[in-house]
């Protein structure tokens, strides 16, 4: 089998963001990491390779700047790697702040169509830095194969896939022909850490850079602002009387209980 | 996703390897999902008891005997890296790291520095998977700071050996697969590797302790236990012999008592940020200032000792009593930056819901074994003057 996982360095979710003024987050002070969203889906593509046994592998693709960011993208990378991630493919952007999904998808899908045959690509579900939930939909189009998105269960058998997917209240269960793109969720697989034999052992593994001609972008970011405070808080009652009414709004509006 | 916020500000990472990094941030997120974010640790701290499958998930991550090299099983780590991995055991409880120093820098080195070919072969990969646990016997009840003077022994008995004595304070002694024991025979001071079901051998429990509750200290009895010539550590030979394993160990502590500084500063940092008195936050005021001031210098002073001192040991130039100045600096500065900690906590600062108590009861041993602050003193006080003043 081969799989790829698409990685993007994000700000780590603890990390204070600062708007600086200009289009791009002020980078000075922010840990980046590899996203919560992206690192299931490393763990996932490395389960399904290691059993399907022989001659299958899993790489990762990140895009990244050259000069800032391409540490950034190589770290990520090798974060994959250090889960068992067989090798990399790095593409270069110079401008890699100001590019639109479509851009990045595009070049996604030439680095894995220039790989040739293929029977899974992963992504996040989303970037937890600017939640555009675009890349692997757009991807799977390029491509042109299947796309799952927001997926918590994934057993392949064969050339076909049963896929569970986190739909509003309820999981659905597909059955999808490969190859396919799959946007991971969160319970896609559990977190894994790095074992640290693994850490020295990814930095004799392979990172390829796929160079791409970027097209001029689609849409740019213009501006940057601070979200607006968050709402005071909301009393909606006192003592017992007022349980009902907060158990209904942790149900229906927080979405906080399912039961 | 743990809260924890390293201190880094003489920009020290600036200074480390992409991997020594990527080490340290591994077992950082272990540390945090194994023991702090499901409160583990403080719950085998509150109830004395050891984490039973620490050995083997410390195996897993590649924690034990990390610089040995890997045709033994080992990782052949830098020893920044090294005290990286200490340090952020530490960070999580002075127990963990304990457990890592004795099986790694106390047992697993003296079988390679001392050990034949076959010795290192048959143990070292089970050691460093964690699935062989040894504990290393120097201290005893009469000899602590002093081991030259040991009165456990070894006599000759056909090829093989008869030990008896007794050791004291031994980490990881109950639940040991072999110890390390130092003996004295007609000649010098030898290293045995001892299997604990060998007749005549026991590990009672030091009960009652109010440190490293998390780590199982016991005492070995050995009465008439008759080892093979296997047995032996060949190249082991006077006290020198332990007293090397000790240099590795403490090399671990210099980095490990930065972990537990880290903790409490952390800890300490957000707590006066957060609870006000006289409408203020306390760390709004200057007394409380300056405690925080106090105790981020004296982690930024012990970081900056412990990044020198790793380097010069890849470099081979790493002496012991620069040793003996780490550990004997950082073990003091961390039981100071303790005390001030449980201070600027108040009475929280005494419950086991926080982590500072539990810190501070921890570094009372971290402070005391592996040469206490006036050994090292007294080390120093050698190398400078050429005076050894250990005898008074
Ligand atoms: C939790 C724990 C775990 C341990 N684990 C191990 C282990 O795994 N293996 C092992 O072999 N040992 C272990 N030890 C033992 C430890 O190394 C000894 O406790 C330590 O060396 C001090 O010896 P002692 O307790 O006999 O104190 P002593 O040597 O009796 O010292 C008592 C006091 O006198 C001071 N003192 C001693 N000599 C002098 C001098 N010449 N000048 C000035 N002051 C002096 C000391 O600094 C100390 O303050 C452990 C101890 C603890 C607490």
């Amino acid at each position: 089998m081969k799989i790829f996982v698409c990685v993007k360095p994000v700000p780590d979710t603890a990390a204070k963001i600062k708007v600086g003024g200009g289009a791009s987050i002020d980078p000075a002070g922010v840990k980046f990491v590899l996203g919560p969203y992206d690192s299931r889906a490393a763990s996932k593509a490395i389960a399904l390779r290691d059993a399907a046994g022989d001659g299958s592998e899993v790489v990762a693709v990140a895009a990244g700047n050259p000069n800032k960011g391409e540490s950034e993208a190589r770290k990520r990378i090798k974060d994959v790697l250090a889960l068992g991630a067989d090798r990399g493919i790095l593409i270069p952007d110079e401008s890699y702040e100001n590019r639109d999904p479509l851009a990045v998808a595009k070049a996604l899908a030439a680095a894995i169509k220039n790989e040739g045959e293929f029977d899974l690509v992963f992504t996040g579900r989303q970037a937890v830095d600017d939640q555009a939930f675009s890349v692997g939909p757009m991807l799977a189009t390029l491509l042109g194969v299947p796309c799952v998105t927001d997926v918590v269960g994934l057993e392949v058998d064969g050339k076909t896939a049963t896929v569970k997917r986190a739909a509003e209240g309820r999981v659905e269960v597909l059955s999808v022909n490969l190859p396919c793109v799959i946007t991971a969720q969160r319970d896609l697989a559990e977190e894994q850490y790095p074992k640290l034999k693994e850490i020295l052992k990814a930095n004799k593994k392979k990172i390829d850079t796929f160079s791409f001609e970027w097209p001029a972008p689609a849409y740019r970011v213009t501006e940057l602002s601070p979200p607006p405070e968050p709402a005071a808080g909301k009393i909606v009652g006192e003592g017992p009387d007022a349980v009902p009414e907060l158990v209904r709004l942790l149900r229906e509006e927080a979405k906080a209980l399912s039961f | 996703m743990s809260e924890f916020r390293g201190v880094d500000f003489f920009l020290l990472d600036e200074l480390l390897t992409d991997e020594e990094l990527a080490m340290r941030e591994a077992v950082r997120t272990f540390v945090d999902r194994e023991f702090i974010d499901n409160r583990a640790i403080e719950e085998h701290h509150r109830a004395g008891t050891f984490p039973r499958d620490l050995p083997q998930k410390l195996g897993e991550l590649g924690v034990l005997g990390p610089t040995l090299p890997d045709e033994y099983g080992c990782l052949g780590a830098s020893s920044v890296a090294y005290g990286l991995m200490m340090q952020e055991l530490e960070r999580g409880d002075s127990g963990l790291r304990s457990f890592a120093s004795v099986q790694g820098s106390l047992c697993m080195y003296p079988i390679y520095t001392f050990g034949s070919e076959e010795q290192k072969r048959h143990y070292l990969p089970k050691m460093a998977r964690g699935e062989l646990v040894a504990c290393f016997g120097l201290t005893e009840p009469d000899h602590g700071s002093d081991p030259g003077g040991m009165e456990t022994k070894a006599v000759r008995d056909g090829d093989g050996w008869v030990l008896n004595g007794s050791k004291m304070w031994i980490t990881n002694g109950g639940i040991a697969d072999i110890a390390i024991v130092w003996a004295k025979t007609e000649e010098d001071i030898r290293g045995f590797i001892v299997p604990t079901d060998a007749p005549g051998f026991s590990a009672p429990s030091i009960e009652g302790k109010f440190s490293l509750r998390a780590s199982v200290t016991s005492e070995l009895i050995l009465q008439d236990v008759r080892v093979g010539p296997e047995a032996l550590l060949p190249h082991s030979g006077g006290l020198k012999s332990p007293l090397m394993c000790l240099t590795q160990a403490r090399y671990g502590i210099v980095w490990g008592v930065i972990g537990s500084m880290m903790a409490v500063f952390d800890e300490a940092l957000r707590y006066t940020g957060s609870r006000t008195q006289f409408d203020r936050p306390l760390s709004s005021f200057q007394l409380v200032q300056r405690k925080l001031v106090m105790m981020h210098s004296e982690l930024t002073k012990a970081q900056l000792i412990a990044l020198r001192l790793g380097r010069l040991k890849d470099e081979g130039k790493m002496k012991h009593y620069h040793v003996s100045f780490g550990k004997r600096n950082n073990c003091k500065a961390a039981r100071e930056v303790a005390k001030l900690g449980r201070e600027l906590l108040g009475a929280n600062g005494v419950c086991d819901e926080y982590q500072v108590m539990r810190h501070l009861m921890n570094i009372e041993s971290v402070y005391t074994y592996e040469g206490t602050n006036e050994i090292h003193t007294l080390a120093l006080g050698a190398h400078l003057t050429g005076h050894a003043a250990f005898r008074g």
